[in-house]
C-alpha cells in the first residue's frame, strides 16, 4: 500500500467528499475486488474526511434468520435517521451461490420506500449498496467493513448493514458493527431455534418483528429467559448487585407499519450515548480491526500457499494419511515454506 | 483481483408481473453473475441510482407494457447525465421489431424477444460487457 496517496487516489477522494456517488460505488467495487488502487483512495477519503471534521458515523448491524423482516426494518430506520436529519448508508449482504459463485442480491427490493424522498424524487442523502459474500463461506465480504468505513468517511452519519444470520456472518458482524440489532420473529414452531445459542451473545438489540402474528409475546418470553440465564452464567456481578448493568432491550416490531420503529430508534441511540461515553466505541472497533487485520493476513498467507511448488500440500497430504507424518509436523514444514 | 460482472435487472413502468425478469436473473447466477434485482414498478429514476450506487456492468430492463419507446430512452437520458453511459444496457420484453432501431439509435446495445433463450442474453452481456 502507497505511504503517500497517488494523484488518482487524491481526486477519487475528493470527487466521493464532494458527493459523487459513482466514484463511492467505484470505490466500493474497488474493494470487493481486492484492487490495490481502492485501499489507497480509502486511505485518501480517510484522510480527507477527518481533515474536514466528518463526524463518526453509528455503525448498526442487522442480522437474524432468513426472511424475518430485516429489509423492511432497515427501510423504516432509513426513514426514522433521515428525519432526524442523518444521512444512511446501508450495505446489504447476500450469499454467492457456492456453485457458480454468482448471486441474487434481493435486499434492496425492500428498501424502496426510504429511497423515495419527500415530493416523489429521490431522496439524495441514501445510499444503498448491495454486496455478495464472495465465498467466505456464510461470512460477509472482505469488502462490507472496508466499505463501512469508506460509507462513513463520505459522510454517512449512520451506516447499516445487513446480514443474513447464517454461519460465520455472526461472528463478521459483531466486529464490524458498533451495536448488532438480532432479528427473530415468531412462528415456525421450535422458536428457540430462531436464536441459536452462542449466537444470543452477539446481540445489542433484540428485535422480535413481526408482532402482529401470534406467539410474538412468547419469543419474548424467551429470549429474555435467556439473557438473563446468559447473565447468571457470567455471574454479572454489576446485575447481580442490582447495579448498572442491565440486560440487552427485547422490543417488539412490525416492519411492515412501522409499529415499534420509534422505540428500537430511541434504544439504539441510547446505546450509541453510552458507547460514545465510556469509550467502549473506540476499543469495540480497535477489536474488529485487529480481527479483520487478522483475517487479511490468513488469506494472504493461504494466497502464498497456494503459489508454493506445485504438490506440496498434496504431498504431505498423503504422508499423514499412509501414517509417515503427523498434522502439526505437515503445518510447520508449510509455515516455513511460507516464511521464505 | 476478482471481478465479477454485476447486473441490475429492473422493471421500468406499470407491468403487473415479473417472472420472466426472475428466469433471466437466476440464469444470470447460474453464469456466475453477481444480479441486483429491484422489483416491479421502477421509475427511470429509481433504476438509474440504483445502476450507479450498485455500480453495475449491465443493466437488463424489461417492459411488457408498451411503453419502452419513452421508458429506455428516458433511462438512457438520465445515465448520460450521471456519466454512466458505459453501462452496457439490454432491453427484454414485448417489444415490436419495428421499434428496435429506434431502441439502438437511443443506445439499447440489443433487444431481446419473447423467445429469446437466456443463453444468448447471456452469451451476448459476456462478449460486450466493458471491463474495466
Ligand atoms: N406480517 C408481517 N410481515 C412482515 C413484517 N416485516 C416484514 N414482513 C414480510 O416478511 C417478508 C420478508 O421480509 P424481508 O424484509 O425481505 O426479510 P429479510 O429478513 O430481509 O429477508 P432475507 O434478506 O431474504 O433474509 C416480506 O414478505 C415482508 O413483507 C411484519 O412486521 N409483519
Ligand atoms: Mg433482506
Amino acid at each position: 500500500m502507497p505511504a503517500k496517496a497517488l494523484p488518482s487516489a487524491l481526486e477519487a477522494a475528493a470527487s466521493i467528499l464532494r458527493g459523487d456517488e459513482r466514484a463511492l460505488a467505484r470505490l466500493i467495487t474497488g474493494l470487493e475486488d481486492g484492487d490495490p488502487a481502492a485501499a489507497g483512495t480509502l486511505r485518501a477519503l480517510r484522510g480527507g474526511s477527518a481533515a474536514v471534521g466528518q463526524l463518526t458515523a453509528q455503525v448498526v448491524g442487522v442480522t437474524g434468520p432468513p426472511g424475518s423482516g430485516k429489509s423492511t426494518l432497515v427501510d423504516k430506520l432509513i426513514s426514522a435517521y433521515r428525519a432526524k436529519g442523518l444521512r444512511v448508508g446501508v450495505l446489504a449482504v447476500d450469499p454467492s451461490s457456492p456453485f457458480s459463485g454468482g448471486a441474487i442480491l434481493g435486499d434492496r427490493i425492500r428498501m424502496q420506500r426510504a429511497e423515495a424522498g419527500p415530493g416523489g424524487g429521490l431522496d439524495p442523502g441514501v445510499f444503498i449498496r448491495s454486496l455478495a459474500s464472495r465465498g467466505r463461506l456464510g461470512g460477509l465480504s472482505r469488502a462490507t467493513a472496508q466499505s463501512a468505513r469508506a460509507l462513513e468517511a463520505a459522510g454517512y452519519g449512520v451506516v447499516i448493514v445487513e446480514t443474513v444470520g447464517i454461519g460465520q456472518s455472526e461472528i463478521d458482524i459483531a466486529r464490524l458493527a458498533d451495536t448488532v440489532v438480532l432479528v427473530s420473529m415468531p412462528g415456525s414452531g421450535d422458536d428457540i431455534q430462531v436464536i441459536k445459542a452462542g449466537v444470543m451473545e452477539i446481540g445489542d438489540v433484540f428485535v422480535v418483528n413481526k408482532a402482529d402474528r401470534e406467539g410474538s409475546d412468547r419469543v419474548v418470553r424467551e429470549i429474555r429467559a435467556m439473557l438473563e440465564t446468559g447473565a447468571t452464567l457470567r455471574q454479572d456481578l454489576a446485575l447481580r448487585q442490582g447495579g448498572a448493568a442491565e440486560l440487552q432491550p427485547v422490543l417488539k416490531t412490525v416492519a411492515e407499519t412501522g409499529e415499534g420503529l420509534p422505540e428500537l430508534v430511541l434504544a439504539l441511540d441510547a446505546r450509541w450515548a453510552k458507547l460514545n461515553a465510556s469509550g467502549e466505541l473506540a476499543s469495540r472497533r480497535a477489536r474488529g480491526a485487529a480481527a479483520e487485520a487478522r483475517s487479511l493476513l490468513a488469506e494472504r498467507a493461504l494466497a502464498e500457499l497456494a503459489l508454493l511448488e506445485p504438490g506440496l500440500e498434496e504431498g504431505l497430504a498423503m504422508e499423514i494419511v499412509r501414517g509417515e507424518r503427523e498434522v502439526a509436523e505437515a503445518a510447520e514444514i508449510l509455515f516455513s515454506a511460507i516464511r521464505k | 483481483m476478482d471481478r465479477k460482472i454485476r447486473v441490475l435487472v429492473a422493471k421500468p413502468g406499470l407491468d403487473g408481473h415479473d417472472r420472466g425478469a426472475k428466469v433471466v436473473a437466476r440464469a444470470m447466477r447460474d453464469a456466475g453473475m453477481e444480479v441486483i434485482y429491484t422489483g416491479l414498478r421502477q421509475t427511470p429514476e429509481q433504476i438509474v441510482q440504483a445502476a450507479v450506487q450498485e455500480d453495475v456492468d449491465v443493466l437488463a430492463m424489461s417492459i411488457l407494457s408498451g411503453a419502452h419507446n419513452h421508458l429506455f430512452p428516458r433511462v438512457m437520458e438520465l445515465l448520460a447525465d450521471k456519466g454512466a453511459s458505459d453501462v452496457l444496457v439490454v432491453g427484454g420484453g414485448v417489444i415490436p421489431e419495428d421499434d428496435i432501431p429506434f431502441l439502438e439509435s437511443k443506445g439499447i446495445a440489443a433487444v431481446f424477444g419473447p423467445g429469446t433463450p437466456t443463453s444468448a442474453t447471456i452469451e451476448f452481456i459476456k462478449a460486450n460487457v466493458k471491463r474495466r
